[in-house]
């Protein structure tokens, strides 16, 4: 298995990560590198035994539906790197479309 | 760009609508899915929020019990199976609506599958499947700045409130709902009607359309009649009240016949709805659709509901919604309109809550639906939030049953107890509204109006008994309306035999 150049370059534009071609021609091979590390575990893995996702065993860890007290808005806002009205102030989420 | 136009009528003479809903639940918990903030509607911006809820590094997620019950609850009531074992998944995208880049949501693994809800349109019951029934976040609300419309498009920068964030949030997915013809717009607000009522009755949720605790996105897809092939559908999200629902179904079938018409293709998008138009437009294309790389949530272990729990929640359930209308419907003898009327106008609890206080069925009916419906209406409030109880009325009417009361005297006590002068029977007393029904103080005044009246009294004494309602007339406007009538009119002729 492995990740073409043109896939990093999709995954970097929708983790808005804006990657130069020398980076991209960087880049590209080690996830390859990675993404064959992690092949290995695969083929450890035993057919009919499906993929871990939690290794404690356990199920059914609730809280109850009761408050507790949360942060005051200037707290909830002082790591904001922007702030207007009260709310996180964010950069332009859709580019204009042709 | 379409040019032909193509009425609805046109439209179903050649084309078979499939439809079907996504319906979006926020549960009425108190504190939200994964933290304790509180859920409450309206709070300032960013005052319910907590470092769960924001994102921030090292918090972690713990479920709310309350709220998996609620969605269980839901699940039961649509007839579904209940998973035995499931998880919750990462739904990662780039919006800021969510601070930590991903919504916790579930996949593959639904709490709930495979039911159906039967809804009634016209006197015909059409059952809706249910594919699957499951619980995520809600995300945050964003204000977007500097564009035209308010809208995303256009913005220069967007102002987020995380309060919403977090708050539980199910998921109710339709089958495809084929086969209901013409009726296919119906059918959808039927089914979000039926759907909202149930979830009413089960308190699991304020269903309020218009402050978006229930909101629905439709599905629609036209394929030639007869052909047997699904065509290719839309998504229209928006739509957020049932009138949306039903125009959004309606104008989406209009809109892809016109273009099938033109030898053209539906493309498979995201429409939306614009209430003022009742019209769609075009959003983005499926087609381009991101991947969201969903895998298992690895903060949350799994929901393994065993079958105690699931057994002591189906134990429960309310009386559901069709239970209640088949129960009302053969113990009061409605018809399928009377019921609706009352369903639509919220009376059911109200007229319910009177007969259970000792009314009959029919007066119960009568005083809601009428006057104190026109109240109601006069006012802009729901029958039920006028100050007026179902023992008032109840009381009312067993006073015109008894005969102390009249229905213009009955119309002047719900005034008093409308207007906070205290009980029905406080009202009476104070206002001094009880029917004359002493025979002696009757008299009198019928002895007066013969004597006002000696040749309408002569007539009524030579056999014209209709020309008595000319003093019966009298006495009534003598007593100011508190005589009963009829007895008036016996004493009248008695006198005048
Ligand atoms: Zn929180």
């Amino acid at each position: 298995m492995s990740i073409t150049r043109d896939e990093v370059a999709h995954l970097a534009r929708l983790s808005r990560l804006a990657l130069s071609d020398e980076e991209l021609d960087h880049l590209a091979p080690q996830l390859n590198q990675i993404i064959s590390a992690v092949a290995q575990v695969q083929e450890v893995a035993a057919e009919g035994i499906p993929p871990t996702s939690h290794a404690t065993g356990l199920a059914n860890v609730f809280r109850d539906d009761e408050p507790v007290p949360c942060l005051t808005p200037e707290q909830a806002l002082s790591g904001a790197p922007a702030v207007e009205m009260q709310r996180f102030k964010v950069p332009r989420i859709l580019v204009e479309e042709g | 760009m379409t040019t032909v136009s193509v009425t609805y009528e046109e439209a179903l003479t050649r084309y078979e609508p499939v439809f079907g809903l996504e319906t979006h639940v926020e549960l009425g918990t108190r504190t939200k899915m994964f933290c304790g903030c509180l859920t409450t509607f309206g709070g300032e911006p960013n005052s319910q929020v907590c470092p769960v809820c924001l994102g921030l590094p090292g918090s972690l997620p713990v479920m709310n019990r309350i709220a998996i019950e609620y969605t269980i609850k839901i699940g039961l009531a649509l007839n579904c199976s209940i998973a035995s074992w499931c998880r919750f998944a990462r739904k990662n995208y780039f919006y800021p609506d969510m601070p930590k880049n991903f919504q916790i949501s579930q996949y593959d693994e639904p709490l709930c599958l495979d039911g159906y809800l039967d809804v009634s349109v016209n006197g015909q019951t059409v059952r809706v499947g249910i594919e699957r029934v499951h619980l995520e976040e809600d995300t945050g609300k964003s204000l977007h700045i500097g564009g035209a419309t308010g809208r995303i498009q256009g913005a220069e920068y967007s102002l987020v409130d995380y309060n919403r964030a977090g708050i539980p949030l199910v998921e109710i997915v339709t089958k495809p709902v084929p086969g209901t013809g013409s009726l296919a717009p119906e059918v959808a607000r039927a089914y979000v009607t039926e759907l909202r009522d149930v979830l009413r009755s089960l308190g699991v949720s304020d269903v309020r359309m218009e402050e978006g605790s229930l909101r629905c996105d439709v599905n629609t897809s036209l394929s030639p009649l007869g052909s047997g092939a699904w065509g290719t559908r839309t998504e229209t999200k928006n739509v957020n009240s049932l009138r949306s629902v039903e125009r959004a179904v309606h104008s989406e079938i209009e809109r892809q016949a016109a273009v099938l018409d033109e030898g053209g293709r539906v493309i498979q998008e995201t429409r939306h709805f614009h209430e003022e138009s009742g019209e769609t437009t075009s959003g983005r294309s499926k087609e381009e659709a991101q991947d969201y790389r969903y895998f298992p949530e690895p903060d949350l272990v799994p929901v393994a509901p065993d079958a105690a729990w699931v057994d002591a929640i189906r134990t429960s359930l309310p009386e559901l919604p069709s239970a209640r209308r088949a129960r009302l419907i053969a113990a009061w003898s409605l018809s399928d309109l009377e019921f609706e009327s009352m369903r639509n106008g919220g009376a059911l609890d109200v007229v319910e809550a009177t007969v259970v206080a000792g009314a009959s069925p029919r007066d119960a009916q009568k005083w809601w639906m009428g006057e104190l419906a026109r109240r109601a209406n006069d006012s802009g409030v729901e029958v039920s939030a006028l100050p007026i109880t179902p023992a008032d009325v109840a009381r009312v009417s067993a006073l015109v049953s008894a005969g102390t009361l009249n229905d213009r005297l009955a119309r002047e006590v719900l005034d008093g107890v409308l207007a906070g002068e205290g009980t029905p029977d406080q009202v009476v007393e104070k206002r001094g509204l009880a029917v004359v029904s002493d025979d002696s103080a009757l008299l009198a005044a019928i002895d007066e109006a013969i004597t006002a009246n000696p040749e309408v009294a002569e007539k009524v004494r030579s056999g014209k008994v209709a020309a008595s309602g000319v003093i019966v007339g009298a006495v009534v406007r003598a007593t100011r309306g508190q005589a009963d009538a009829a007895r008036v009119r016996e004493l009248v002729l008695e006198r005048l035999s």
